[in-house]
């Protein structure tokens, strides 16, 4: 079952972060990044994070990625043009990223005994409550850093507001 | 039927790779930043695999903070952009070189 | 045939699923219908009443001319999106219809016979998908190439994300008083002593039920807050492009939002399945009845939320764009948070 879901899933991600790499169009990105991250969601149920989950859900989704859709139908972007920039990078790019990847799975594919496989068998049963043990922590004993946050927003809020605003 | 906590892994890096891939090749900055919140995303999935492995909910955590930080930055750099565009009429980065030479 | 225990389930499930979609559609079919012939009799006129005994027929007859009409796609409308936003609008409305729980608990075979998926964090998953489903609107405003269409949904885009956080925030006051995000244990909670231990009454708060009427209002983009679709000013809004059935299924996706909307106001501030009576009632011991009879209330709760809707648009005129904004950052966001300091402080003395 929980096989069956990583594979679908994971796969859907893995295709749309690609078609988000080959559009050109803003949009068309936007919505298979959007794809990624309802993907990426079910994934984080499976592995019994289903807070982090309805999270993910509802502030990537549904609020910054629309954020990025509005600000595209705001500014009416158009297709993007290949300029000279792009080509540099095309060849330093895909080269250094498929390094990175190599990298990566090397190290995880060595390693992979030690990560051991998923258990969902407490989940499943309900004798662990996500939710409970998450505010615990998170009001308990990182209250600090949650309240640090919340001003961080404040002033990210403040910091748009003035921004955007057009001059007099 | 169990998965193995490494293709979880790797495919985080799968889509962390991509996500600097098209960093470095999108030329539209709003793509651009788009490709910031994938690396962010692979990432999280990374702290959430790991979550499960250590059986700690500190992973999780870490995942709601970066998940703040992202929606804080998302504000901002949209604001930025909308000021960019503003001023510049173009979303191209190649064409945002007033502080070059 | 003996089936093993997943088999039941999945049997179950896919029966419940069906079922619950078919009176769904139906109750949208019927809400337009209601919602024609009380305006109606409210604008001192019949409404429909040509198709069949009290024109209760009209839905169909509705129905058949939207599917017969011809489908037209403009030639610079982007063409995979124009098509996909109203699939995306309608899907999302009919979904969150899974996580509620519409009767009391009633076991079959183990299965919970009166929710399709009975999830601990169902609350959440609810606001997720309203959230996604601004991507439908802002989808077929920017597809159709036209700048009525397009002013339209970025009008609505706004407007569904700034009252998404009023209506998140009011319901946090219900979410402390039951402590939990499971929607069987909200009402739970409220159903002790019937009307009294409602949310909206015993749990004092009605001031998050208003917070959370005006943001369901302007989350539908229903009257006083139909700006999207300001005939007056933006032709038809986000779906001016749109004719058959794609116009039909954005014209269903509202209805159906409404149908959500009441059913979440139901559960989370008038006691969702419970009678309004509470002990009053002697409990039935007929099990059929004892099953049928919270449904009853609950069909009739959402019934009564409905009208509320039908009355505010008959009564009402349309705000001015600015009002809208201003109304919701500006006085349903402190509100709401005044609401879940008042209501927390009062939890921390009393517990």
């Amino acid at each position: 079952m929980q096989l069956a879901l990583f594979i679908i899933f994971g796969l859907l991600a893995v295709a749309g972060a690609i078609n988000f790499l080959l559009q050109r169009h803003p949009i068309n990105s936007a919505l298979s990044l959007v794809v990624v991250m309802m993907s990426l969601a079910v994934l984080y149920w499976s592995l019994g994070a289903e807070f982090l989950a309805a999270a993910q859900v509802i502030v990537y989704s549904g609020a910054i990625m629309v954020l990025f859709v509005f600000v595209v139908m705001l500014l009416n972007a158009g297709e993007e043009e290949r300029t000279h920039g792009s080509r540099a990078a095309y060849f330093a790019g895909v080269p250094g990223a498929t390094a990175i990847f190599c990298l990566l799975s090397f190290v995880f594919l060595t390693n992979s005994k030690a990560f051991g496989s998923t258990d969902l068998t407490s989940h499943l049963t309900h004798t662990v409550n996500n939710i409970a043990e998450i505010s615990q922590v998170l009001f308990k004993d990182l209250l600090l850093p949650f309240e640090v946050t919340s001003i961080l927003i404040l002033v990210a809020i403040l910091g748009a507001v003035v921004l955007a605003r057009k001059e007099q | 039927m169990t998965v193995p906590i490494a293709y979880y892994l790797i495919l985080a890096a799968i889509l962390f790779s991509i996500g600097v891939a098209s960093f470095l090749i999108k030329r539209n900055i709003i793509t651009i930043f788009m490709s910031i919140e994938l690396m962010l995303n692979a990432v999280n999935l990374t702290f959430v695999a790991f979550a499960h492995m250590w059986h700690q909910i500190t992973g999780q955590i870490f995942v709601f903070f970066v998940m703040v930080v992202a929606a804080a930055e998302a504000a901002v750099g949209l604001a930025i952009i909308i000021a960019i565009f503003r001023t510049r009429q173009t979303l191209n980065v190649d064409q945002v070189n007033l502080l070059k030479n | 045939m003996h089936l093993s225990d997943f088999q039941t389930f999945l049997l179950l499930s896919i029966l419940k699923i069906v079922v619950v979609l078919v009176i769904t559609l139906t109750a949208v079919a019927y809400t337009v219908l209601l919602e024609r012939k009380v305006l109606g009799r409210m604008q001192n006129r019949w409404g429909p009443s040509r198709v069949g005994p009290f024109g209760l027929l009209q839905p169909l007859a509705d129905g058949i001319k939207l599917f017969l009409k011809e489908d037209l796609t403009p030639l610079a409308a982007e063409k995979p999106l124009f098509l996909a936003a109203p699939v995306i609008a309608l899907t999302c409305a009919l979904i969150s219809i899974a996580v509620v729980p519409f009767g009391a608990v009633t076991k079959i075979a183990g299965v919970d016979m009166f929710a399709i998926a009975d999830v601990n964090i169902g609350l959440l998953v609810i606001l997720g998908i309203t959230s996604i489903g601004v991507y439908g609107i802002a989808l077929s405003g920017w597809s159709s190439n036209n700048k009525f269409a397009l002013l339209g949904s970025l009008r609505a885009t706004s407007q569904v994300i700034s009252y998404e956080l009023a209506l998140g925030l009011s319901l946090v006051g219900v979410v402390l008083r039951s402590g939990s995000l499971r929607l069987r244990d909200i009402v739970a909670v409220q159903s002790t002593h019937g009307l009294l231990s409602w949310n909206l009454f015993g749990g004092f708060q009605f001031v998050a039920f208003f917070i959370y009427l005006m943001a369901a209002y302007a989350e539908t983009n229903r009257a006083p807050f139909d700006l999207p679709e300001a005939e007056s000013e933006l032709v038809a809004g986000y779906h001016t492009e749109y004719s058959s059935m794609k116009f039909a299924m954005f014209f269903m996706a509202e209805y159906a939002n409404m149908i959500t909307v009441a059913c979440v106001a139901t559960l989370l501030f008038l006691g969702g399945p419970s009678s309004p009576f509470g002990s009053l009632l002697p409990t039935p011991s007929n099990s059929i009845l004892a099953a049928v009879l919270p449904i009853f209330w609950f069909v009739l709760k959402v019934f009564a939320f409905l009208m509320l809707y039908i009355w505010v648009r008959a009564t009402l005129p349309r705000f001015r764009y600015d009002q809208l904004m201003s109304f919701g950052w500006k006085f349903l966001l402190p509100v709401a948070m005044l609401n879940i300091i008042a209501t927390s402080l009062v939890l921390a003395l009393r517990g």
